[in-house]
Order: structure tokens, then sequence, then C-alpha cells
């Protein structure tokens, strides 16, 4: 069964804390419910994306720093 | 040489504000925008547009070789950088003269050296003007940070040299506790930055935010009289008067003047402000920074003197001299300035972007609404939260303030959630009507208020 982590608000989507950081996580990461996985920035506020189920993250479908709609897939976890 | 056509690099009600502007001087205009505001005012207002890339504002209105090249493909000779953005990048404003453009501010060494902490203090320090008294850079050991402390008074802020995001800032309220909060703030520093340097400033207590506004020509600068903000949340202003009634005509002499001393000090070109802390029981103000651009908070100053200020910047770029004497610049009853953000008050400042279902704006004398809205417009998620100002005159403050609270009842933004209810409660406020504040009033106001929702249920939180 594949879970999708989907953005609650529209914005900016970041997999890194800042520019300068490493990702959250990568393709193949396990991660649990409440795991930080990204951040969505909506007029310079960022809210924080966190798993919301356990799994082991399946592929990324939105990009670093792509815009994003409320409700847009960001993270498939398998 | 005049300006032949002017390249607007920023978006949003200050893009609408500058084009105006040059539209009056008769200078044709090239809007920018990014792929999420083509459909933005300021493009529809504008002469001609250029899309300079995508959402991403890294990636348009902060790509610095694109703003050039709309410039060189549009044949436009002059670039206002608007407030925010590349405003205030000295690398930004080299590159237009680089390109042989004129940069409608103060010249790139100008923007360096006021955009440095320490080198600002220090020309303000040279040019005359109080700033807030402290270590004047890193202090050597705790003892000796001690002393000094102790001389300056306390409370004193200790904060790391190497500090940023309110790491390693702690207050010392006397003597006795200062050696163990410097050393946890070096310690802290120590461990976040790598580096254990510490400074010390006295804190002022229930400090006011005043500004003055400045206009200079290269050689000699003028005032425009003086702004209070000290209506803030989260160091973001919300709400702006000109004048303010916390100072008296001789402290606002000063006050004007070392700002002109400051400006002239530095050759200044454009419009700029310079920023104090105000302490209301000494009677004394302290330079914080000096912003080398036109600021949000402007019209206020533009309803009680009448000048166009981002014209008269539009004009210096274009090599005039000063238009305006000191004695020719007077004050005429006064000003207040909201600032409708797309953010909800009544859900914690929720940032709030969407469709604009419907508008009607106020009207009448002594009212200004400065914004980016029409209907059907959809406000992106991409960028600030500021949607306009509404900023209304009066003979007094309490006909401004009468009139502004007529003002709000007439405006309507329909669609997404705005900060308007917010200023319709502070209106009501007995501190707002006295102008009894400080820079940490409006967040203890809110704070207030959410615990009373908390006991009653529903109002503002």
């Amino acid at each position: 069964m594949s879970h999708e982590i989907k953005s609650p608000i529209p914005g900016t989507f970041y997999r890194k804390p800042s520019p300068d950081d490493p990702p959250y996580k990568e393709v193949g990461d396990k991660v649990a419910k409440g795991d930080m996985v990204g951040l969505v920035e909506v007029m310079k506020t960022f809210h924080e994306i966190k798993a919301d189920a356990d799994g082991t993250i399946a592929s990324f479908e939105t990009e670093n720093e792509e815009p994003v709609i409320a409700g847009q897939t960001l993270i498939v976890l398998a | 040489m005049p300006i032949g056509k002017l390249l607007i690099a920023n978006r949003g009600e200050i893009a609408v504000r500058i084009n105006r502007a040059a539209r009056d001087l008769g200078i044709p205009t090239v809007q920018v925008h990014s792929a999420a505001d083509r459909e933005m005012l300021a493009v529809k207002l504008a002469g001609e547009s250029v899309e300079i890339g995508p959402p991403l504002a890294a990636k348009s209105y902060l790509n610095i070789d694109r703003i050039i090249e709309a410039g060189r493909s549009t044949g436009a000779d002059a670039v206002h950088p608007g407030y925010g953005f590349l405003a205030e990048n000295a690398a930004f404003a080299e590159a237009v003269a680089d390109a042989g453009m004129t940069f409608v501010g103060p010249d790139a060494a100008t923007i360096r050296t006021m955009g440095d902490k320490a080198l600002a203090r220090r020309q303000a320090e040279l040019a005359g003007v109080a700033t807030v008294p402290g270590s004047d850079g890193v202090v050597g050991d705790i003892s000796e940070a001690g002393k000094l402390a102790s001389e300056i008074g306390f409370p004193v802020m200790i904060k790391a040299a190497a500090g940023g995001g309110g790491r390693g800032i702690r207050v010392a309220r006397s003597g006795d506790e200062f050696p163990t909060l410097a050393s946890q703030a070096s310690t802290e520093a120590l461990a976040a930055f790598g580096d254990g340097g510490i400074y010390i400033e006295k804190v002022i207590e229930n400090a006011r935010h005043v500004e003055v506004q400045i206009l200079g020509d290269g050689t000699d600068s003028i005032h425009c009289w003086e702004r209070e903000c000290s209506i803030q949340r989260r160091r973001q202003k919300l709400w702006e008067e000109a004048p303010s009634t916390a100072i008296d005509e001789a402290t606002r002499d000063r006050l004007c003047r070392s700002a002109v001393d400051l400006a002239v000090s530095v050759g200044y070109s454009g419009a700029g402000t310079v920023e104090y802390l105000f302490d209301d029981s000494s009677n004394s103000f302290y330079f914080i920074e000096m912003n080398t651009r036109i600021q949000v908070e402007h019209p206020v100053t533009e309803m009680v003197t009448g000048l166009d200020l981002v014209a008269e910047m539009i004009r210096i770029a274009g090599g005039s001299s000063l238009r305006h004497r000191q004695d020719d610049v007077r004050r005429n009853g006064h000003a207040i300035e909201v600032r409708l953000n797309a953010e909800d008050p009544l859900n914690g400042f929720m940032p709030c972007p969407g469709t604009v279902t419907d508008i009607a704006s106020a009207g009448g004398l002594g009212v200004r609404f400065d914004h980016m809205l029409y209907r059907d417009y959809v406000v992106p998620p991409f960028y600030d939260s500021l949607l306009g100002k509404l900023i209304v005159h009066g003979e007094t403050r309490e006909a401004a303030l009468t009139r502004l609270a007529r003002s709000l009842e007439e405006t309507r933004i329909e669609g997404v959630a705005t900060t308007l209810p917010l200023f319709q409660l502070l209106l009501n406020d007995c501190d707002i009507r006295s102008n009894a504040v400080h820079t940490g009033w409006l967040e203890d106001w809110l704070g207030a208020q959410s615990n009373e929702v908390r006991k009653q249920g529903d109002t503002i939180a």
C-alpha cells in the first residue's frame, strides 16, 4: 500500500532546512509518523511538513524549490 | 541626464506606486515579473513587461542577470528597485551602473556602508549621531564586560558577535546576574557559531520606533520630518504615523537635524530613512540603522508634506538637484497608515493567499488606498503578504483616527482574510487613542487578547 504526503497549503516546497544543509530525506529512507520531511513556505512563513504515516520514501513528486498548490502530493511512501 | 525609460525591479503595491510616479513625470515604464505574477496590477499598468523567471524569488526578483538583460532588451536607462528584494544590494546597484543604466538610489559604496551594522554605527558616531550605548565591538573578558555594563546602566543585552536569529542573546538586569548570563551567552555562541565573542548593548525599555525621512542629491540633504512606527508584530510594522505625538518640537528639531547630518556625511543621494529608538523617560533618541531605499510607510510623510517622494527620487537619479529647501518642507496635520496584509488576525496571523472575489475601496477627502488588488486577482503564495496600505490624513490626530475608522468601514476585501479587522479593534483601544505605545506594545496586547479569548471563546487570537 502506498501513501501520499500532501501539502496542506500553497507555497514553495523545500526538501532542506536551509540551502546549505542536506535534504531531510532521500528516496529509500525509512520514515516514522511525525518525522520532518520538508518545508512549505507561504508568504515568508515556513510550515513544517511531517510524515503522516510510517513507511519508506518511494519518490518525491515535487522537487526542491518548486511551487505547490494546497493538496498537492509531495512525497509517496511505500 | 533625465531618465528616458524606467525599469521597475519589484512587484506588488510598490511596483504600482513607482509606475504611477514615473508616469506622472512622463517617463515610460518596463515592469519585470515572475511567472507567478503575469496578472499582477503593475504589469497591467506598465507600458511594457518582461518575464524574468519562475515563481521562486531567488530565480526571478533576485536574479540580477535577468533583470539587467530585461533592461537592455527594452532600452530602459534606469532601474528602480523598490523595497525588499535587491533594493539594498550593493552588487545589484553596481551591476546596473556597469550595464550603463542609472540605479534609482544611492551608490553601491553608500549601500555597503549603511548595510553593515558596525560600519553604519561608526558612521553615525562620526556624524555626531547618538547610538545605543554599548561595548562598540567584542568585549575582552567577562569582568571587563561587567564593569562596562555597570557604566552603561542595567538592563543590558548580551549578544553573540557572530550571532543571528536570537541565539546567544541574554538580558542582564543587575551586576549580580551579569557574570553568569555573560558566560552562558558566550558558551552558547561558541557552540552555535564556533565563536564565543560577545558584545553588550543597553536595553532601551519600552522604546518607540521613530524614523526620519531624508532626501539627498549627493551634495545636500534635507529631512521631511519623522514618522512613528511603534505598532509592530515580530518586528514587522503594521501601523505608522506622521508626525510622532511623543516628541516635542525641540527634540524633533534635534532628531531631524541628526538624520540630515548623517546623510550629508555620506554624500547621500536619493530617498532614505534614518531609524531610531526613542526613550520617552529620558527624551533621548538612539540611531539603529539607515535604510537606503524608499520605505513601505513613505505615504504618511507624503500626506503631511505634500511631496511625492518616489517622484523626487526618480528626479534625483536623473541628475536633478534637490528642488526644495529645508524651510519649504512644511508639515500639515496628521497622517496614519495601516497595512492590509493577507493574514488572518483571528487565526494567529496565518498567511492567506487566494482569489480576491470582491473589493470596495474607501474614498473621499484625506483618504488614500495604495494597493495591488482588483476583483478576481489571485494573490500568489510566494511573496510578502502586503496587499496594500490604507492611509488617512486629518487636521489633527483625533481627526485622522476618526477618518481611519470611517475608511476601514468602507473598505471591503472579499475572498482572502486580511489584517483589516485588527485595526478596527485597535481603534477602540485607549493606549492607541492616546499613543501610549512602544515597540512591544502590540505583542503584549495580542497576548492579552488571546488570554481573553480562552476565557470567552471568540475574538482575536
